[in-house]
């Protein structure tokens, strides 16, 4: 079962890792913010594989806090998307 | 019974990584912003939510398998909210911004 457990991890890293380097070659910022939350979930899944597999619960708390960064880095993206249209908005005198 | 709960494990989380393929596949794939959103939170909801379903049986006690679980409701919670957030943005200034 373990090897079985490491193998769906590997599968899952190669998605994300091939998913991360294809779409941060693009020009649009929102892409890479979906690039970093595929990462995020991605990560969450792999520790949990690994968790499992190498029978080391404490892997699950650090599953937990990078659901809880990926949350938070898409909250700080989302703020300074709004902060740069008000700064465009104040320069235009609107 | 152990065998059953094996097959399980195998069977749920093979489908999970299925749908990270073709979340990938997707956010490669898809033209635009909005409906690459749309294939991200496929694997937010479903990859993930598998992977912690097979995963379930080789928990041990109880209360890791709620931690598991939890962990499932805390991704699928922030997903949604990220994505109503990401997906204003991208009305808001266009998909290049």
């Amino acid at each position: 079962m373990a090897s079985f457990l490491f193998g769906a991890a590997g599968v899952v890293l190669t998605m994300v890792a091939l998913g991360l380097i294809v779409i941060l070659r693009r020009p649009a910022e929102v892409d890479h913010m979906m690039a970093a939350q595929l990462l995020g979930t991605g990560g969450v899944t792999i520790l949990l594989l690994l968790a499992a597999a190498t029978e080391t619960p404490p892997i699950v708390d650090v599953a937990l806090l990078l659901a809880l960064f990926a949350a938070f880095a898409a909250v700080a993206f989302v703020r300074s998307a709004s902060d740069r249209r008000s700064e465009v908005s104040k320069a235009s005198g609107g | 019974m152990n065998l059953a709960l094996d097959i399980f494990t195998v069977s749920a989380v093979s489908a999970g990584a299925f749908f990270f393929l073709a979340g990938t596949v997707g956010l490669l794939r898809f033209p635009d912003s909005l409906t690459r959103l749309h294939a991200l939170t496929k694997v937010d909801n479903l990859g993930l939510g598998l992977v912690v379903l097979g995963l379930l049986p080789q928990a041990n006690g109880p209360f890791s398998a709620l931690k598991l679980v939890s962990i499932w409701l805390l991704v699928q919670l922030s997903g949604a909210i990220v994505t109503q957030l990401i997906a204003g943005v991208v009305r808001q200034h266009g998909s290049h911004e």
